[in-house]
């Protein structure tokens, strides 16, 4: 009976199963009807519609605009945040950094109400702001996804480093920027890595918030409600590849340091 | 061998489980229970569960819901057939994501899509006819003679039996508009004085029809047309108008207050804005919130033209399959939501108006929009909906209508956007599938809603190059500072030493 001795290796069958089924099968899926046409033939006809619609490219430059303004924002406002939480010594910053994940545990899109609401009493009406808005609710949706992985990098930090560079004589403002910045690198990363890409095609926040305009996510879905399944596909694979180059970019910034790998997660 | 032992395990687990399913199917065949998978739009049947207070007190008996109607249907089935029936019910949000959801597999044996998916399904021939039965059934004894005219009419009464239909109008707050003339045409959409202040449907059929009225507003209000006549313009799918609708859905963008799914019900009640671009049927859930907020709105159906809509049961023949049975338990299900005292249950709970015409849902009419003593009242005519049979005329409260010059009646409210007069009728069309044009359509929506490269203007991209550029340069002499600028040199009395 040595041979059904349980081995560690099969506790990855689990997520192997479901890697398979939900990643990998779909993924072939997309593949598939990104380089065929309505009637099943091989085609490069929606790559090139892709990159020759003026449509496509200002729909991609808006929802880079979107994500890249919406992390620029997060990390503005979270850093600070992430940065007191870490290197006070509170006693119950615990319970402090809990009330940055406690919005988490409530429905994004009772959240987005919530704030809506709050907008318009703020604003009057808050259709006149599109692009402000969408990424005040995207920053609010997003945010604790920065400050997490920021806190945890700045959480680790030996403190020994910063006191050996005071010892050597650098002032406060010299810690920070030579000790505490590169070594918080890895937190900011995964923090964009977080930020970004889901910013890019969450248009729920963007319908909610009364914003006009398309981004990736919506023309995706204007695509399927036409039927078009290749030329939607197409726009997925697009993004997918994105996504894939933001990842490398961004695993060679978190390699140099395999201590703090732990944030990337 | 370890592999071979891992892969009769999981061999066993499998047949296992297969096994399983068998002897579950094998019961199910034993006592002949047929599972009737029903799909239908969200919140657009009577789920039960009513407050004491919301009880129906009619003349001909009390109706009243407690269960959801189809828990109703299986009980009521399985007394009255000698074979057992389970409802399986589940909904759909948009008639493309049913379509979709059909095409990739899914099966269900009765389904409620729109007029124009009914069109598209039957085109694909994708429907079960209805049987000799049917004709004899409950629906055929009550159905509108108006409804059946126009299912008749299209050639879809055999396949389809109409669940609920209506217009599509604006909701409007009258005392925040200028001037009543403004909401009796689709230009509000496009009216500077209502800047951000009014929503549209977000989906391409329902923005095109209302570009479409914008377009040949001035033809449609200045001459007459007959219905076929008007059901042409209406239907107008050539290259030339899809381009002028561009614009006109262009123009509207930078108008309105929001492109809607749903949010628009809530923003009109709470009075961000002050018309709404509605289905008939949510008009009326809106009134009647507004109602209870204190707040007086109205219903309007354009001058220039209004979109008639249905929804329809129609059975599916890849879920049928042939199966007798099967088919007589949806019959039965379509049968019993066209039982009167079940069609004003779904009426009353969602708010749209059934295409049953019975004498019930006349009394239940009256009941519910008769007027009160000592009010001042008019002749509200529904005859044409209920039957050439009789003088179907509700006494209703007249401060609930506004009429023209020529008594015609074009703005109301809740039994205005339920029941529409015969004049609205006259200047309705049913809105037809788009068929092979749906691409070009699409392509159009796509052009409204997406940013265009060519219209961002040259600061902009100029100003978005140079940040990134910005960055990227300033990160590249970050990262080669040590081999640019900063050269570190050994102290005085120390020598580089290479690792």
């Amino acid at each position: 009976m040595k041979g059904l001795r349980f081995n560690r290796k099969h506790l990855c069958i689990p997520y192997a199963v479901f890697l398979i089924l939900f990643v990998i099968a779909p993924l072939i899926v997309i593949v598939y009807y990104a380089f065929t046409n309505g009637q099943g033939h091989f085609t490069f006809d929606n790559f090139v519609n892709f990159f020759t619609s003026t449509k496509t490219l200002g729909t991609l430059l808006y929802s880079f605009s979107v994500a890249i303004v919406t992390t620029a924002v997060c990390l503005v406002i979270a850093y600070p945040t992430a940065y007191i939480l870490a290197r006070s010594k509170l006693k119950k910053k615990h319970v402090l950094l809990l009330l940055f994940i406690l919005p988490m545990w409530i429905n994004f899109t009772l959240r987005i109400t919530a704030l809506k609401e709050v907008l318009s009493v703020i604003e009057g009406n808050i259709s006149v702001y599109p692009f402000l808005n969408s990424v005040i609710g995207m920053t609010y949706d997003f945010l604790p996804f920065m400050i997490l992985p920021l806190y945890t990098s700045l959480l680790k930090l030996d403190n020994s480093l910063l006191e050996a560079a005071s010892d050597l004589g650098a002032n406060k403002a010299t810690v920070f920027l030579r000790v505490t910045l590169p070594l918080s690198i890895p937190g900011i990363v995964s923090g964009i890595t977080m930020v970004l890409l889901p910013s890019m095609t969450n248009y729920v926040v963007l319908d909610m918030m009364y914003n006009n305009t398309y981004i990736m996510g919506s023309l995706i879905g204007s695509y399927f409600s036409a039927y078009d399944w290749n030329n939607g596909s197409l726009i997925s694979l697009v993004l997918l590849i994105i996504i894939f180059i933001v990842t490398l970019v961004t695993n060679r910034f978190s390699d140099k340091d395999t201590d703090t790998k732990g944030a990337i997660l | 061998m370890k592999r071979f032992k891992m892969i009769l395990s999981v061999a066993s687990a499998v047949s296992l489980f297969g096994a399983s399913i068998l002897t579950f199917a094998g019961c199910a065949n034993n006592e002949e229970i047929i599972t009737l998978r029903v799909c239908n739009w969200e919140e657009y049947i009577d789920l039960g569960g009513w407050d004491e207070e919301e009880r129906i007190d009619l003349d001909s008996g009390d109706i009243f819901g407690v269960n959801t109607i189809y828990d109703d249907f299986a009980e009521w089935f399985n007394e009255t057939h000698d074979f057992k029936v389970k409802v399986e019910y589940s909904t759909f949000g948009t008639n493309e994501d049913l379509y979709n959801r059909l095409s990739l597999g899914d099966v269900y044996d009765v389904v409620c899509p729109s007029d124009y998916m009914i069109m598209k399904l039957l085109a694909e021939d994708k429907l079960e006819e209805y049987s000799e039965e049917f004709a004899s059934g409950e629906y055929s004894a009550n159905v509108s003679p108006y409804i059946d005219g126009v299912f008749t009419q299209y050639g879809w009464d055999k396949y389809a039996a109409c669940y609920m239909w209506g217009t599509t109008g604006i909701v409007y707050n009258p005392e925040k508009i200028d001037d009543v003339a403004d909401v009796s045409s689709w230009n509000i959409l496009l009216n500077d004085n209502y800047n951000r202040q009014v929503t549209i449907k977000d989906n391409v059929r329902d923005a095109y029809f209302a570009a479409l009225g914008i377009i040949n507003s001035e033809l449609l209000t200045t001459q007459q047309f007959d219905t076929d006549a008007l059901s042409d313009i209406m239907n107008a799918t050539d290259s030339e108008t899809i381009a002028k609708a561009e614009d006109v859905l262009k123009q509207i963008k930078d108008n309105v207050y929001s492109f809607e799914t749903d949010a628009g019900k809530a923003d009109m009640v709470t009075g961000k804005v002050i018309a709404n671009y509605q289905w008939s049927g949510d008009a009326i859930t809106i009134l009647d919130e507004a109602d209870a907020d204190g707040t007086e709105l109205w219903y309007s159906v354009p001058d220039e033209c209004a979109n008639l809509w249905f929804d329809g049961w129609v059975m599916l023949k890849n879920g049928i399959d042939g199966n007798e049975q099967r088919k007589t338990a949806a019959e039965a299900f379509v049968n019993f939501l066209s039982r009167p005292d079940n069609a004003i249950r779904n009426m009353y709970y969602i708010g749209y108006t059934s295409a049953i015409a019975d004498e019930t849902v006349f009394e239940y009419l009256d009941w519910n929009y008769g007027a009160e003593d000592g009010v001042e009242t008019i002749e509200y005519n529904v005859s044409y909906f209920f039957g050439d049979d009789g003088e179907y005329v509700i006494y209703a409260d007249a401060n609930d209508f506004e009429m023209d010059e020529n008594d015609e009646i074009n703005r109301g409210r809740q039994l205005f956007a339920q029941y529409p007069p015969e004049n609205i009728k006259s200047r309705s069309v049913v809105m037809r599938d788009f068929e092979d044009k749906l691409t070009e359509i699409n392509q159009m929506w796509i052009n409204v809603r997406c940013l265009d490269v060519m219209d961002i203007s040259p600061v902009t991209i100029g100003i978005i190059c140079g940040a990134v550029g910005f960055i990227a340069i300033a990160g590249v002499l970050y990262g080669f500072r040590y081999k640019l600028f900063i050269k570190h040199k050994p102290k005085k009395g120390f020598k580089k030493v290479d690792e």
